[in-house]
This record gives C-alpha cells, sequence and structure tokens, in this order.
C-alpha cells in the first residue's frame, strides 16, 4: 500500500535519533529514493541537522539519491565477481548507457549501481536487473541484453 | 590524583583522567596534532599525535589514550617520527601544491608541520581528487581540495555553536567536508560565523575576500575612501605584525590607514556609543509601554540569521538597532557625504572588523539605500594587516593621529562593545542616567566580566528591577531562549554574540594554532576603559553634537529613518 511522507515519518517517535536510519530504509522503499524534502521532514522530525543526515546518509551505499530507472542494474563488485572481471562489466555498463555509477539515466529507463557482494560468488560476474540475476556475464552478453530491455521498454 | 609516568626518560607528572597529550601539554612536551581542539573531546582523526608505549605494538594516539601510571613514553623517537613524516605524506599526496598561492602560506600547520619533519619530496603519486570551491557564501569561501578532513571545522560547528551546517559526506576517499546535499553554503545553515576558519589548521576555510576592488577605490582621485574601524580591531592588529597579544595601537592604526590612501578614518566605537544610547532608549520605551519582554540585542550578524532561520517566532522581540557597523555606514551615506558634499557614487565605504559575518550583513537588503550597500567592502583583521604590509608601512614607526570630524570622539563605553558582556555594561550605564538622571557611580560590573558562556546580572535603577544576560558562543542561546519561551520572565535585555569570547575571538581575528588570545585581548579593552575620562556613551562629545545637529534624540523620526532596521524569516537547510 503506498504510503506519503507524512505517514512514514509519523510511525517513529519525535526526536529519536536512533530511528534514523530505519525511518531513511521505509522511505527509500516507498520512493525508491531519498530526496532533500525527505530528508530535511526527517530531520525536523527527529531533531537532526540535515547536514547530519546526508552526512550518515551518504556513508552507507544502499541510499539513493536519484530517483530509480525503470530497470535497476545492480553491479556485483564483491572480490569473486571482481576476479572474474565485473570491473570490466561496470565500466561497459557506463559506456553503453553514457551514465557513471549511481546515476540514472535522462530516459529514466535505467539506473545503475554498484554494490559489494550478492551471495552468487561461484557465478561471477553477476548482474542483477529489478531483482533478477544473470550469471556470468561478459561485455557482449551485457550488450545484447540491455537491446533486449531497451526494446521491452 | 597525580601519579608518575616515564616521558623521552625523564619522569613527569600526571593526572588521573589525563590523555596522554594532556599530561604531556602540562609538563611543556609539544606533540603535533593536526585535529585536536583544546577543551573538545578528541576524535583521533589524523594520527599525527601517535606516540610510542613501552610493551605496547602499536603506536597510541596522545590525544585520545589515556594515561596510565605503568607508561613509557617515547614523543619523537625514531620510530615515531617516521609514523608521523609518512602520515604527511599521506596527507600531501591529494593536497593541490600550491602554497605560494594560499590564503594560509606561512601560517599553516599542515605546512609547519611538513616542514617540521624535513618533508622534501612528494613521496606517494596518484590521482588527487578534483574539488571546485565554494564562493557562494557572502562570508566565506571553502575549498575542498586544501581539506585534510581533520573535522575541526565540522566538530566546532556542531559542538560550540550547535549549527551544525557542516559534516562529512560520503566515505572512503571520496570523502569529503560540506553542507547538507552539498549544496553551496549560502543555502546552508551556517550562520557565517567563522569559527571554523578559526580551528581550520590549511587554507580549505578562509574569508570571502575582495581584494582589486578595494585597490581600484583607493587608486581612483575621484572617489573619496572612507572607513571605519571596529573597537576590536586596536587591541588585536599588534598580533599579526609579530606583537604580544593585546597591544592597544588605536591611534598607530589610524595613522596607518591615512598612509594607505584611505581619505576619510572613522573609529565604530562613535557608532558603538550612538547603538548603546539608541538600544538604551528603545528599551526603555518598551518597558514604559510595557511592550513583551526581554529585548535581545541585534549588533551580532551572525546571531540575528541564527534567529531567523531558527527562532523566527522571537524575530519581534529584537531590537531594531542596526549594528555600529551599519549605524555608521548609514551616517556616513546620509550625513557624512552632505556634510563634505560627496556624491554617492564617489564614496566607497570600508569597514575594518574583526568579524567575517560583517561580510554577509552588509549585502543584506535592509542595510542598502537606492540599491546600494551602505558599506562596502568589508576588511577582516588579517586582511586589514594583509593591505598594510603591502603597501609597505611599517606601523610601528608611524606618528599616532586621531580618527576624523566629524565623528573623532568614542567613550570607552562603545569600546567595550569588543567584549562579550561589555555591551550590556555600557548600555547599564546610559539606562542608568536616562531613568535616574544621575551617573552609574560603579561603573565597572564584575559579573558581567567573567569568560563563562551565560552571565546573568540584576539590578535595581530608580523604580525599576531590571534583569540582564549575556550569551556568548550562539550554542549557549537555545538553552535561555528555551526558558523564555517556557514563560520566564524576569529578563529584560539579553545581549547574545556568536563566537564564544565575544568579538575579540571573533571569525576574523588573527589565527594562532591551538592558542587562545582572548583574555589578553579582553584585559587591553578593560584597561582603555579603566584609564579613560569618558566612560559613558552619553557623554561623547561627537555623539552630543551629532543629536544636535541632525537626530534630535534618540527614538526620534530621524533616528527611526537612519538607524533602525527590520529582520524576517529565513528559509534554510536546518
Amino acid at each position: 500500500m503506498p504510503q506519503t511522507l507524512d505517514e512514514l515519518v509519523s510511525r517513529y517517535k519525535q526526536g529519536v535519533p536512533e530511528s534514523l536510519l530505519p525511518l531513511l530504509q521505509d522511505i527509500q522503499d516507498e520512493f525508491g529514493f531519498l530526496n532533500e524534502e525527505a530528508i530535511i521532514r526527517v530531520g525536523s522530525h527527529l531533531k537532526l541537522p540535515a547536514s547530519k543526515i546526508y552526512g550518515i546518509a551518504t556513508f552507507f551505499d544502499q541510499f539513493r539519491f536519484v530517483t530509480q530507472g525503470r530497470y535497476h542494474i545492480l553491479v556485483c563488485r564483491g572480490t569473486a565477481c571482481h576476479m572474474s572481471g565485473s570491473f570490466n562489466v561496470l565500466k561497459e555498463l557506463e559506456k553503453i548507457l553514457k551514465i557513471k555509477e549511481g546515476h540514472t539515466t535522462r530516459d529514466g529507463y535505467f539506473s545503475l549501481e554498484a554494490v559489494s557482494c550478492m551471495g552468487a560468488c561461484g557465478m561471477g560476474p553477476v548482474v542483477k536487473v529489478n531483482g533478477e540475476f544473470h550469471k556470468m556475464v561478459s561485455n557482449s552478453s551485457i550488450q545484447t541484453l540491455i537491446e533486449q530491455l531497451r526494446k521491452r521498454a | 590524583m597525580f601519579f608518575d609516568i616515564e616521558v623521552n626518560g625523564k619522569i613527569i607528572k600526571a593526572r588521573n583522567g589525563d590523555t596522554i597529550l594532556s599530561a604531556l601539554d602540562r609538563n611543556g612536551i609539544k606533540v603535533p596534532t593536526l585535529c585536536h581542539i583544546n577543551d573538545l573531546p578528541p576524535n583521533g582523526a589524523c594520527r599525527m599525535c601517535v606516540v610510542e608505549v613501552e610493551g605496547r605494538q602499536a603506536l597510541l594516539p596522545a590525544c585520545s589514550h589515556p594515561v596510565e601510571e605503568w607508561m613509557k613514553i617515547k614523543t619523537h623517537s625514531p620510530r615515531v617520527v617516521k609514523a608521523r613524516k609518512t602520515n604527511i605524506e599521506l596527507l600531501l599526496s591529494n593536497h593541490p601544491d600550491d602554497c605560494l598561492y594560499c590564503e594560509r602560506n606561512g601560517n599553516c600547520e599542515l605546512q609547519k608541520f611538513a616542514e617540521d619533519l624535513n618533508v622534501r619530496e612528494r613521496k606517494f603519486y596518484g590521482k588527487k581528487n578534483k574539488y571546485k570551491t565554494d564562493p557562494s557564501s557572502a562570508s566565506l569561501l571553502r575549498d575542498p581540495a586544501k581539506c585534510i578532513l581533520c573535522g575541526r571545522c565540522i566538530r566546532i560547528c556542531e559542538e560550540v555553536q550547535h549549527i551544525t551546517a557542516l559534516d562529512f559526506i560520503g566515505r572512503g576517499n571520496k570523502m569529503q567536508v560540506g553542507p547538507a546535499f552539498n549544496r553551496g553554503m549560502n543555502l546552508s545553515s551556517c550562520i557565517n560565523c567563522g569559527q571554523c576558519i578559526m580551528v581550520c589548521p590549511t587554507g580549505a576555510l578562509t574569508e570571502k575576500q575582495h581584494p582589486g576592488e578595494l585597490q581600484d577605490a583607493l587608486h581612483n582621485p575621484s572617489v573619496k575612501t572612507v572607513i571605519q574601524c571596529s573597537p576590536t580591531l586596536s587591541v588585536t592588529l599588534a598580533e599579526e605584525f609579530g606583537l604580544r597579544a593585546g597591544k592597544d595601537m588605536e591611534n598607530l592604526m589610524f595613522a596607518a590607514l591615512r598612509k594607505l590612501g584611505f581619505d576619510y578614518v572613522f573609529d565604530t566605537s562613535f557608532a558603538a556609543d550612538l547603538l548603546i544610547v539608541e538600544q538604551a532608549a528603545e528599551l526603555l520605551s518598551k518597558i514604559k509601554e510595557k511592550q513583551p519582554m526581554p529585548m535581545f540585542s541585534s549588533c551580532c550578524p551572525a546571531w540575528i540569521k541564527y534567529a531567523e532561520q531558527a527562532r523566527p517566532q522571537i524575530l519581534n522581540l529584537i531590537s531594531t538597532c542596526k549594528s555600529p557597523q551599519q549605524m555608521m555606514g548609514s551616517l556616513l551615506t546620509n550625513h557624512f557625504s552632505q556634510v563634505e558634499m560627496i556624491s554617492d557614487e564617489n564614496l566607497y565605504s570600508v569597514s575594518a572588523m574583526p568579524c567575517v559575518a560583517k561580510k554577509f550583513e552588509a549585502q543584506r537588503e535592509q542595510m542598502t539605500h537606492k540599491g546600494i550597500t551602505d558599506v562596502d567592502t568589508i576588511l577582516t583583521t588579517r586582511e586589514l594587516a594583509r593591505l598594510i604590509r603591502l603597501n609597505g608601512i611599517d606601523i610601528q614607526q608611524v606618528e599616532p593621529e586621531l580618527a576624523d570630524l566629524p565623528y573623532r570622539s568614542r567613550s570607552s563605553a562603545g569600546k567595550l562593545l569588543a567584549v562579550s558582556g561589555g555591551l550590556t555594561e555600557a548600555l547599564i550605564r546610559t539606562l542608568h542616567f536616562m531613568i535616574t538622571g544621575k551617573e552609574f557611580t560603579q561603573p565597572k560590573i564584575q559579573e558581567l566580566r567573567s569568560t563563562k558562556g551565560r552571565k546573568e546580572f540584576f539590578i535595581k535603577i530608580g523604580e525599576y528591577n531590571l534583569g540582564f544576560a549575556v550569551v556568548n558562543g550562539i550554542g549557549n542561546v537555545s538553552e535561555l531562549l528555551d526558558e523564555i519561551e517556557k514563560g520566564r520572565n524576569d529578563l529584560h535585555y539579553i545581549e547574545v554574540m556568536a563566537c564564544p569570547g565575544g568579538c575579540v575571538a571573533g571569525g576574523g581575528q588573527p589565527i594562532h594554532p591551538g592558542e587562545n588570545h582572548s583574555r589578553a585581548r579582553s584585559k587591553a579593552v578593560y584597561e582603555v576603559d579603566e584609564k579613560e575620562p569618558i566612560r559613558f556613551a552619553h557623554k561623547n562629545p561627537s555623539l552630543i553634537s551629532l543629536f544636535d545637529q541632525l537626530l534630535e534624540k534618540p527614538m526620534s523620526l530621524k533616528c527611526q529613518q537612519l538607524l533602525h532596521t527590520s529582520y524576517e524569516k529565513r528559509e534554510v537547510m536546518l
């Protein structure tokens, strides 16, 4: 059930800074990213300065500050995937989509993110698109994957 | 409880609960540190203070490790020195090597330690992070490229001033210091107090400067340049020339300023006298009319910005008097220029202040007339000293001179604005005269001269029982504001200065890493007050003639036009 920002925030007690991370996670789950309005609203609810919240949120890789694309692509950058060439896959994706890691394409179809480990170390490099795993991807297979997704979009 | 520890083969006394650093410090053993701030809890970010402790494999950070009885410490063993040197070399690997072009060249802690540790070559090559400077604030210039991530600015802003405009953003090698959403400082909750500049070990945080504009005005024969000097400046300028802190060089400074090419030189203490008289009259009329109390002082622009953004509900309680700088600016453009027959566009008004928030204040919309700023350029103490050096003037060799007419004289009450509590002290003197018609017999109020962050003083003047509070350090103000909002009503006047200690410790003052000179500076101000004949603002002869010629009486219509301002709610990212 979709919820408004106020509903999400009001589930947490006022002035309790400890609830910052769960609240931010709730907001990200609901809206896909953290926008400035949400951060300022959270700050006034938990009595935390906006700079502090932004500082904490940027510390964690899980928080995004730009909206997700229709296809949210996660590239595994764990050690095993790195050994099997995930760095090249990430660079190739950045080249194809013409965006940097952590950003969203202008048409809003794709967003790209690097994550630490997805737990599928035997099948690296692993790429996850909207919850769907793609194993042992290579530069050429990733190209066809993107083309397919583009057609579907 | 004291006990013995061994440091570098000698026995020294240490106290229970000390950190290693404070024990060493008390015994005069210097250990370099880039992130430690006196009187704040340690954060151990820079690892410059590491020492070798016998029996411990790793080097220990002196600033955060408690001292223990068994310790045998080596502070400068080869291993320690090597670690420190590597530390500096690593910091320099991501530092722009532009010391010659840096504001803090010669007064930079990173530079000093690199020199002390004999760093002579670049050891670690790697890609440097590229950052843009943030020129958006009217007062501060932030250059993240020079930042070494010691976190001092963040801690002074959060733990002392309770503003928290800055924080670490990101992590790892992408980490930087910035305001919320890494946007401009002008959009942040920064109040421009400049305390971050005072603790920054490098040139990452400096005041915003416009030297070219001033030079053009000084060398344009058709433009008349006037300068006003803050009451604080005369007791701190000496430090910039290597003289002892607290040396009063008021008249030497005026002479040097004339040599620089300023056509007219004034003392802001005169406007401070005017502020005291005007504000005392405003307070008295508010008390008589039984208006909501207390009244807050208005001379600190950082406090005004804080109130506008964080406490808009109390804006109606703040005195509407402009700050002395802006009163002087208003007088210069509206009175002085007419007396001297100078047209608006040919008057260039400069002020020298111990403050960077004044730069912000001067460009407030309320401080302009016909769209032109009343005060055009604000110099900090540091900038003024640099200007004097630039022009090759030896300030110790000049003949003392007086300020210019018609605002020549000042009382020592005006001078007191330099220290926290001074405004209240001066105000009580004038208020006493206004209420009883007699002079205050004991002008020195010891309760207001302590170094505490918050002071209170109660006195009966005539028929009124009055309460005064003095707050210095904006971090101490929210508690008092909460009390007032809860219904506390025994206070009538509250003086707020955003910097801890008042203007003597302002963000535009000379920077001495790790040292606090505000005591010596305050002492010099009090000495001026002790020895001078005119100790009451309302007895200032120039002020009396100004009231005769132009302003009639305090709170007159003319005063309202020239000397008062308004405040409005400000939207920032709190």
